[in-house]
């Protein structure tokens, strides 16, 4: 049937909605659960309201009637009648969406953290610090956040400097970082996968080029990353990664960016100790693959104008010399 | 009117490429020189620096970012010199100021040339050149929004690049 | 009879020529004016949102960038939003208003010719400064720390933050002549519970613009100092808050999307009684609907401020208070259908746009009662969802009214019917166009995708949706140029039409189309709520009752009570004047000045305290006819 052909696009459109990295229909945390419960009742009632006024509308247009007068049928006994018992209804159901609602945002704000992470935002990057009671077990990385399935996280939110706002659609609602002021975000997941975050206020040029890699993933896997995080930078192999080192530590590159065990101690940009493990590149911009790292290296501005590393000069080989080494920080 | 809009144009321009290496210009530090004058004036490059809102800005940012604040204060001067007054060692045109910055100088400037691009360095002496009230108080960010420090850069009396060090101008004592 | 029309028409008449163009006064003049100014700056605003689709319409594209694309939106937001739609909706009150209850002008008239003057200025200020690059780019909110000097270098929000100042000025002249209009101008025996509902949802309007506007100029003059002279109001780190911003600017915020949706409920009720040829059902419910509503908007801000950070609790309330302000609403709705339902509907093009606003705005309403729940809106909050929210209640909610409004008072403007054949095509390329647009916009935002993005990555699922708003972008901007062809085409060869060519009961209609410059030859006298549907048989047209005692041999009105509308006195309006455009000029000078230089506000006030005194000066009229004393 022709209209149903017409149809398919918008059929394959929802289809690809319930099933996105970045998509609260397909909730994977039990904050992002709370929060579809009520999501599946509001569209529900709301549309069921909706079509009953469409109906009513269509009553009123169609229908066959008497001769209407001009006065005085302001006081129909029936009429009136219907439109408090409307109010009424509408009243109640208001109510009980105020009602879910509040119940729904109480289990968003509680839980015992297992785990703390501090998220630092700035333009256009995320700060990711994994907090622990022993300063030793403290580490920085940059762009990623990965937790283990079913343990709480709290996330502690600051600004670096404008307003940002954390989301991971799957895994909880959106939280503003303020600068000034620090918030925090409860995430208990419940399924492994790849999701991703993105800014979601407005905070200047790359606004749009700002998401988040999260990664859950078992309890085991978690604590092999973080090990592996928590070591200093891997010291370059070959000749070429070696020389890579050195341009890195003498240029332009270590007064903005830090690689943990080497003398490149800049605060500028994000940590890139571990730089190879992550999946992307310049907070989502890229995938992290060596091609994008030479011509991120190369031109910044021209992924992602406006943002905060400059384009330096360098010759083709000391810019090869500089991607070996970087793609050697695993 | 067509002068005004077009000034206006370039104060609110915001560029993210800088002119290729190698373009800068190489001014006169002193009026002590041998043989033919050296260029006085300041380059169009450095113009285009300074008279823009965005790339002063962006200087304020690299202050804090490479901590010009450890030796320079916030302007007032520390271990180094004050940036905000009028006396001006090796000069107190932009392009004085950018050749002190990638050159270095004695007594414990660093040479920044490698260190930081050249576009960071022109953004760098825009902004100093901000905190000395000698940009035009439409392109001047007013405050930082960090804690206070200077008065705000839109109000600041335009100080002289004229004079020298004060120190390098009076006489030894007797 | 003609001698006393001889009279009225050399009292109320304007000066010939260009002269007479500046100088006039009469409220359908600077109305029409007014409405125009504003119908170019939907156009302009619309053409900016054109071009964004076309860079959203494909993943990872390169049309326009991030710096251009934020200007565009920025601007889009704010003209749509202070210079096209509370100004039209004030416009439309400013010519109907004063027919509606019978009175000859509004009250303030060189206010109210000051206030379109300040208007244009303002609005020509910010589009100069959007070409020369010095557009506003933090968004038409305006969130400092972004919108500070600190993040936000150079003029741009400097400008934006003035154009606020002369937006507000505007409208906040218009609110306080309509309150005034309406509480003291009524033609005698005009009760309160005879007022038609449009003039109760303009008084209702009015008193919100009144309250609300200086919350957004304190708002914005806290970011002006900030930005020009170094104050500390958003510094949190010397003691001030991003977050107080935010409350100012929401405060005002909310109010004013329904101080551009309130207007729209009179319009549809004017159109639906017109058209059902019934009185509206259950007046008195739905006039407590509009205050209640009005009421009510004032205690719903921190809905925009859910992912704050905010206490819980707090937020909780918001909610509660957020979802109530559906019952009025929903009220409303059922009364009007009500009427419809019971009364002889006729489907003429302003009809359909009523019916058009019931299957939008009903939609974005559920939305806003979705987006009102904490825990939904943590997740909708500032995503595509919102954007798709907005659109409905505000082009479902307040331009299709306002358009219908246009089809249905442009015969008494001009004399001139709009064409109806073109009206159905408009009303349909734009419906369907519309919902093309939006409706896949509620999927992106449940998708991921954050609002205020100049381009996004391919393979989230987003490219078909935002492909299919693109061209029903399109679709939309086709249906804007039929309406324009429409009006151009209908002002010059349109129809005449008759001073009542839809069978409508209020005064509005018991004169000519368009009314002389003293609106009626006599000032009317009501007896009930609808003047022409006085005869319960159906014969709409009897004679009017009038009263006589009015001057005609100069600007003269007649002021009633409050509530009864007993007439009180008698009372001289002003002849045409140049001062209301001098002093609008050197209040813009004064306005552009102090965004460079703080001093501009010392020496601009000086031509401005000149013009202005100029302007009150207590003179006698000597303009006008005077008879023997």
């Amino acid at each position: 049937m022709k209209p149903m052909r017409a149809l398919l696009p918008v059929f394959a459109m929802l289809l690809a909605a319930c099933g996105g990295v970045q998509s609260s229909l397909a909730p994977a945390a039990d904050q992002s659960k709370a929060i579809d419960h009520v999501w599946q009742v509001m569209v529900w009632a709301c549309s069921t309201i909706y079509l009953f006024t469409l109906g009513a509308l269509a009553w009123a247009i169609w229908r066959r009637r008497a001769i209407a007068t001009r006065e005085g049928v302001s006081r129909d006994p029936m009429l009136s009648r219907a439109l408090f018992a409307w109010v009424v209804l509408v009243v109640g159901l208001l109510t009980w969406f105020v009602a879910i609602s509040f119940l729904a945002d109480r289990r968003l704000h509680g839980g015992t953290p297992d785990l703390e992470v501090r998220i630092t935002a700035k333009q256009w990057w995320w700060q990711v610090e994994y907090l622990s009671p022993e300063p030793a077990r403290q580490f920085i990385t940059a762009n990623e956040l990965r937790l283990p399935r079913d343990r709480t996280a709290r996330i502690e939110l600051r600004s670096g400097d404008v307003i940002h706002s954390f989301w991971v659609p799957s895994l909880s609602g959106k939280e503003d970082l303020i600068p000034g002021y620090t918030n925090a975000v409860f995430i208990t997941p419940r399924r492994d996968g790849s999701f991703r975050g993105q800014c979601a206020e407005f905070c200047g040029l790359q606004h749009a080029h700002m998401a988040l890699d999260v990664q859950v993933t078992d309890e085991a896997t978690f604590r092999s990353w973080v090990s592996q995080q928590l070591r200093p930078a891997s010291s370059p192999v070959t000749a070429s990664a070696l020389r890579g080192a050195e341009l890195f530590n003498t240029t332009a590159c270590a007064s903005c960016h830090t690689v943990r065990g080497t003398p490149a101690g800049g605060r500028v940009g994000p940590d890139l100790t571990h730089l190879a493990s992550r999946r992307t590149l310049a907070a989502g911009a890229l995938p992290m693959r060596r091609d994008d790292l030479s011509k991120w290296l190369d031109d910044p501005q021209h992924p992602k104008p406006g943002n905060l590393m400059p384009a330096v000069p360098l010759s083709p080989d000391d810019s090869n010399a500089i991607v070996d080494y970087l793609m050697g920080l695993k | 009117m067509a002068a005004l809009a077009m000034s206006a144009c370039e104060r609110e321009r915001r560029a993210f490429h800088s002119a290729p290496e190698g373009t800068h210009p190489r001014p006169a530090l002193t009026d002590f020189q041998p043989g033919s004058a050296m260029t006085q004036g300041v380059s169009d490059t450095g113009l285009a620096y300074e008279r823009n809102a965005y790339h002063i800005n962006q200087g304020s940012r690299w202050y804090r970012a490479f901590n010009c604040n450890g030796c320079h204060g916030n302007g007032g001067g520390s271990i180094g010199p004050a940036l905000m007054d009028d006396q001006w060692r090796y000069g107190g045109n932009i392009d004085q100021i950018h050749a002190s910055i990638v050159d270095g100088r004695p007594n414990g400037m660093p040479a920044w040339r490698g260190k930081i691009t050249d576009m960071q360095a022109w953004q760098l002496s825009a902004y100093v050149r901000a905190l000395s009230g000698n940009v035009s108080k439409a392109a001047a960010p007013s405050r930082r929004d960090a804690i206070t420090s200077t008065p705000p850069l839109t109000q600041l009396p335009r100080q002289s690049t004229d004079a020298g060090d004060a120190s390098a101008q009076q006489p030894p004592p007797q | 009879m003609s001698a006393r029309v001889d009279l009225l028409e050399r009292s109320w008449a304007d000066r010939p020529g260009f002269i007479g163009w500046v100088t006039t006064v009469d409220h359908k003049r600077v109305a029409r004016r007014y409405i125009a100014t504003a119908l170019v700056f939907f156009v302009l605003a619309g053409v900016l949102a054109l071009v964004m689709r076309t860079q959203l319409g494909m993943s990872e594209n390169r049309l326009i960038g991030p710096d251009q694309y934020n200007q565009m939106f920025s601007m889009h937001g704010s003209a749509m939003m202070f210079l096209f739609a509370v100004p039209i909706m004030e416009a439309v009150a400013v010519y109907v208003v004063p027919l509606m209850v019978g009175t000859r002008n509004i009250s303030f008239p060189r206010l109210n010719a000051f206030s379109y003057w300040i208007y244009l200025f303002g609005g020509v200020m910010i589009f100069i400064a959007f070409v020369l690059d010095i557009g506003p780019e933090a968004g038409w909110t305006g969130y400092v720390p972004l919108s500070s000097s600190d993040f936000s270098p150079g003029k741009r929000t400097d400008f934006w933050a003035q154009m606020i100042t002369f937006t507000e000025v505007a409208a906040l002249c218009v609110a306080v002549e309509i309150v005034a209009t309406v509480m003291t101008m009524r033609a005698p025996g005009m009760t309160l519970s005879r007022i038609p509902l449009f003039v109760w949802s303009m008084l209702v309007t009015s008193f919100m613009v009144i309250f609300a506007m200086p919350a957004v100029m304190l708002a914005s003059s806290f970011l002006i100092t900030d930005r020009l002279v170094g104050t500390q109001f958003y510094n949190a780190a010397e003691g001030g808050d991003p977050l107080l911003w935010q409350h100012l600017f929401w405060f005002f915020g909310h109010p004013e999307v329904y101080i551009i949706f309130m207007p729209a409920l009179g319009m549809i009720s004017s159109i639906v009684e017109t058209f059902s040829r019934r009185p509206i059902f259950a007046y008195t419910p739905m006039v407590m609907a509009l205050v209640a509503t009005g009421f009510l908007a004032f205690g719903l801000w921190v809905h925009h401020m859910f992912a704050t950070g905010l206490p819980p609790m707090g937020n909780s309330f918001y909610t509660a208070a957020s979802m109530m302000i559906a019952v009025p609403s929903g009220l409303q709705i059922f009364c009007w259908i009500a009427t419809i339902a019971t009364g002889r509907p006729r489907f003429a093009v302003p009809m359909l746009f009523v019916m058009g606003f019931f299957a939008l705005f009903v939609l974005g309403g559920l939305t806003g009662v979705m987006l009102a729940s904490v825990p939904l809106d943590l997740q909708v909050h500032d995503t595509y969802f919102v954007v798709a929210h907005f659109h409905y209640v505000l082009i479902g909610g307040a331009v299709f009214p306002l358009m219908g409004a246009l089809y249905f008072w442009f015969p008494k403007m001009t004399g001139r019917m709009l064409g109806e054949t073109l009206g159905r095509w408009q009303f349909w390329l734009f419906f369907i166009g519309f919902n093309v647009t939006f409706f896949p916009m509620h999927l992106l935002g449940l998708m991921g995708m954050p609002r205020r993005v100049y381009t996004y990555q391919a393979g989230l699922g987003w490219d078909l949706p935002n492909l299919v708003a693109t061209l029903g972008s399109y679709l939309m901007a086709i249906s804007v140029l039929v309406l324009v062809f429409n009006l151009w085409r209908s002002v010059r060869r349109g129809e005449p039409a008759p001073d009542d060519p839809w069978g409508a009961p209020d005064l509005l209609w018991a004169t000519t189309s368009p009314p002389p410059s003293y609106n009626f030859e006599r000032m009317p006298v009501v007896t009930g709520r609808h003047p022409l549907w006085v005869n319960a048989d159906g014969d709409p047209r009897i004679d009017l009752p009038v009263l006589d005692g009015v001057r005609d041999d100069r600007r003269e009105v007649l002021l009633s009570t409050p509530v009864d509308a007993i007439p009180v006195c008698r009372w001289a309006l002003p002849d045409p004047s140049i001062w209301p455009l001098w002093s609008a000029l050197a209040l813009t000078v004064l306005f552009v000045w102090s965004i460079f230089d703080q001093w501009g506000v010392v020496w601009g006030a000086i031509p401005a305290a000149i013009t202005f005194t100029i302007w009150f000066w207590p003179k006698r009229s000597d303009v006008s006819l005077r008879s023997d004393e």
